[in-house]
């Protein structure tokens, strides 16, 4: 038996959802888009039975991906049954839904949901009455405490057995009584089921219900007057049937002279002045705990003493200061991985070329995914918290505006701030925008972020170019660099790929709610799986090709110097594409360029690789960054042909191109397409491309910025002029017109 | 006097006479329970003067002022 859990997003549903499947929840995918299907068992004495959550819908609309899957799948698939999850504490709204899903040819059971909140306020709902008025089984229930939900099962169960024909509240209105009994005609004669559910639809002149039975739908509507506004027409009757028939249900009076817990939170968070401080405050809060090594600022505070010889201890939990707890888990994991490594290390023979692949190769590479594990459970902690809670629908509402203009929301700031810290948990952190446009732009932004990994990148150049004297100027202008491509990157997405209006915000904001453990930790768990199947596959299968590019040469050899690898060789022969960068010029160009792309698996081994060709070793490179001028690698890179420019747009371009595998996985895992995934690795590479390009060209000739900025002001002038003249054509057009 | 939900002042209220607009909007708005006849009480304004919230239907739902501008009220 197959049950199909349906109802308004907030009603509670995935709680009742997480309540009846337990363990055996899996996530996968709606057919062709983004929408999360949800499955699972509920098993009680034997039985089992198969549920499905719907996603969360206000309406049966053919408008929104999610209403157009829910409808789908309740018409093709034949759920036995569908349960109606309905907020008994905001009734009108939920039960406007119930109207939509009682047409269709389906059993039905409501699920009175909430209903300890009410009784919380006084109030009390009646299930016999609301059952009388739809005629279908009404079950009283608690997902949150799992009240009333063993006897909906047995209810949606015997419901299954008989079928039901659907029936319509909005048919004997006067206005369309008419045409709808003759729609009903149309569709019997023509042997279709749905009968109550479709009649409706053509009156509507629903563009689903129109692609499918095209003739019936404008025999339909020739019966229709087009001055009419029949969409109007059924959402009112609707309502008013609800208002009419349901406003005894809940009886008692809500206790609402003062206000609500919910409401006064709510004067807080959204406050006209402390509003924006707080958002901001939170959301520093969030990246604090996920990624800071110096927790509440204790260290710089002078409250933890350095210790001159750092134990495991200092190791995990930091040494002069105390690491956020996202940090203490990222060191234990950290740690472990490495001792693990080494015994495995150990106990391979050395020096033959298979040693080499089991350490660096395939052990680096399930390493490497293992390592975001902590962060990526700590971020979506604080995130399944906010949503939750009901504040991210908050953050949309006070940050819209400041987001419209780019084609982002207030709900994108949160994936993009903690692009600093790392890209992976900032991408897949995307999850929570609803919009798909808006999610696949927030990921294509989130490389530009400056995160932790690139840090040592900055120091080391920083050092190098500055003898250290300004090195913290050269992190803030990576830092400043990548802000401001992001901004400019929106602003041109949004005008060529991502064209059109920004999506309505017509959003429901929920009443504050406190988390519940058992969801949260839900959400952890799915989080992981999907992260581990999506990302780790692609994450460990990359760092295993990318060991072979770099250890074996074109005949088949294990090399010892990278430059004989095959990536080495294609880095030779190809340096020249990179000589417009400044850093692909001259004898040691080759040695950027594959440092460049070694950087393309993770951004740690761009220092470590251009040390190598060197001729250091890593340890040799931990020394202090104010001596790391003297070493090897600092005559190597003050000795660039393209001089300090050419440095500079090395930089740029690893700040701004393909973060790392992990997060090309991440993104593959949000964007679940071969076809959008090459596109962002090509827009990623391009817009590093073109501004390393930029950098270097700016840095050695600084005229060249005059000329860029005369283009600029041209196209604007362009613009303006065009807009114009196409503005008085228009006011022409129209004064003709009269 | 008939009034646009845009020009609302918070904890002015009105009752909805008609929607204009494009169809997608539209149906939404319906559907979230803004038709003729609602009463609808404009809560608050976002801390940069947009979107809105109202209160309809014992519910809150925020919505921009372009939205809005669509939903004529007599008040």
């Amino acid at each position: 038996m197959k049950v199909a859990l349906a109802g308004n997003p907030n009603c509670g549903k995935t709680t009742l959802f997480n309540a009846l499947t337990g363990s055996t929840a899996h996530v996968g995918n709606w057919p062709g888009v983004t929408v999360d299907k949800r499955e699972g068992q509920y098993r009680k004495k034997g039985a089992r039975i198969d549920i499905v959550d719907l996603p969360g819908i206000y309406s049966l609309s053919p408008y929104t991906p999610e209403e157009v899957v829910s409808r789908n799948f309740i018409i093709d698939d034949k759920p036995d049954v569908i349960v109606n999850v309905v907020d008994s504490t905001n009734l009108e709204r939920n039960l406007y839904l119930t109207t939509q899903i009682l047409e269709l040819d389906r059993p039905v059971v409501i699920a009175l949901n909430m209903t300890d909140v009410l009784q919380k306020r006084g109030q009390k709902a009646d299930a016999g009455k609301l059952s009388e008025v739809f005629g279908v089984p009404v079950v009283e229930i608690s997902a949150l405490q799992g009240k009333g939900l063993d006897e909906m099962m047995r209810a949606a169960a015997k419901a299954a057995d008989s079928p039901r024909k659907g029936a319509s509240v909005v048919d004997k209105v006067p206005a369309i009584a008419a045409i709808c009994e003759s729609a009903r005609e149309k569709y019997q004669s023509a042997g279709i089921s749905d009968i109550a559910f479709r009649s409706v639809k053509a009156i509507e002149n629903d563009s689903l219900e129109k692609a499918k039975h095209p003739r019936i739908v404008e025999a339909v509507r020739r019966e229709c007057n087009d001055e009419v506004d029949y969409e109007a027409i059924v959402a009112d009757a609707r309502y008013k049937f609800i208002a009419d028939r349901c406003k005894d249900v809940v009886s008692g009076k809500k206790e609402g002279v003062k206000l609500s817990k919910s409401d006064k939170i709510d004067r807080v968070l959204t406050h006209r002045i402390w509003g924006i401080p707080l958002f901001l405050l939170i959301m520093f809060a969030v990246f604090h705990l996920t990624f800071s090594e110096d927790f509440l600022y204790l260290g710089a505070m002078g409250a933890i003493p350095e210790v001159a010889e750092p134990t495991l201890v200092n190791d995990i939990f930091g040494n002069g200061a105390i690491n956020a707890p996202g940090t203490i888990l990222f060191n234990l994991m950290d740690i472990a991985t490495s001792k693990l490594g080494e015994v495995i290390a150990g106990a391979m023979p050395e020096g033959v070329w298979y040693s080499s692949l089991v350490n660096d190769g395939i052990v680096g590479g399930v390493f490497s995914v293992l390592s975001f594990i902590p962060q990526i459970l700590v971020l979506f902690l604080f995130l399944s918290i906010l949503e939750d809670s009901g504040y991210m629908a908050r953050v949309a509402f006070i940050m819209d505006r400041a987001f419209r203009k780019f084609g982002l929301s207030g709900k994108s700031f949160l994936p993009l701030l903690m692009c600093f810290g790392c890209a992976v948990p900032g991408i897949m952190a995307t999850k929570t925008l609803e919009d798909d446009k808006e999610r696949r732009m927030t990921i294509l932004l989130a490389p530009f972020f400056s995160c932790g990994a690139k840090l040592p990148i900055w120091a080391a150049f920083g050092a190098i170019l500055f003898r250290g004297e300004h090195s913290d100027l050269i992190v803030y202008s990576m830092y400043i660099l990548g802000i401001a491509v992001a901004i400019v990157s929106a602003i041109i997405l949004k005008k060529l790929v991502f064209k059109g209006e920004a999506s309505p915000f017509i959003m429901e904001l929920p009443e504050y709610h406190r988390p519940q453990f058992r969801n949260t930790m839900v959400h952890l768990w799915q989080k992981l799986k999907h992260y581990l199947f999506r990302a780790a596959t692609i994450i460990a299968g990359a760092t295993v090709v990318i060991w072979f590019l770099t250890n074996i040469s074109f005949t088949f050899k294990f090399v010892e110097d990278q430059g004989d690898s095959i990536l080495g060789q294609i880095a030779q022969v190809f340096s020249w594409l990179f000589v417009p960068l400044g850093f692909g010029m001259g004898e040691d160009g080759w040695k950027y360029v594959v440092a460049a792309f070694s950087g393309l698996i993770a951004k740690e081994m761009v220092v470590s690789t251009l040390g190598s060709f060197a001729g250091m070793q890593d340890d040799a490179l931990e020394v202090d960054t104010d001596q790391l001028l003297s070493t090897a690698l600092g005559a190597m890179v003050s000795g660039m042909a393209g001089g300090a420019p050419a440095a500079f747009a090395f930089m740029a371009f690893n700040l701004l191109s393909v973060p790392c595998m992990a997060a090309v996985g991440a993104a593959y895992g949000e964007l679940r397409s071969g076809k959008r995934i090459w596109g962002a690795v090509g827009y990623w590479m391009l817009v590093a491309y073109v501004v390393s390009a930029l950098v270097y060209w700016i840095g050695t000739y600084w005229w060249i910025s005059l000329i860029l900025v005369a283009i600029v002001a041209a196209a604007i002038g362009i613009k303006i002029y065009v807009d114009k003249t196409k503005q008085k054509r228009l006011a022409g057009g129209s004064e003709r017109g009269k | 006097m008939e009034r646009r939900l845009d020009s609302f002042s918070p904890g002015q209220k009105g009752v909805v006479k008609s929607i204009d607009g494009d169809c997608k909007i539209k149906r939404r708005l319906f559907d979230m329970g803004l038709t003729p006849g609602a009463e609808v009480v404009l809560r608050k304004v976002a801390p940069l003067g947009d979107p809105v919230e109202v209160t309809l239907r014992g519910y809150e739902l925020s919505l921009r002022k372009a939205e809005a501008h669509a939903v004529l009220t007599e008040v």
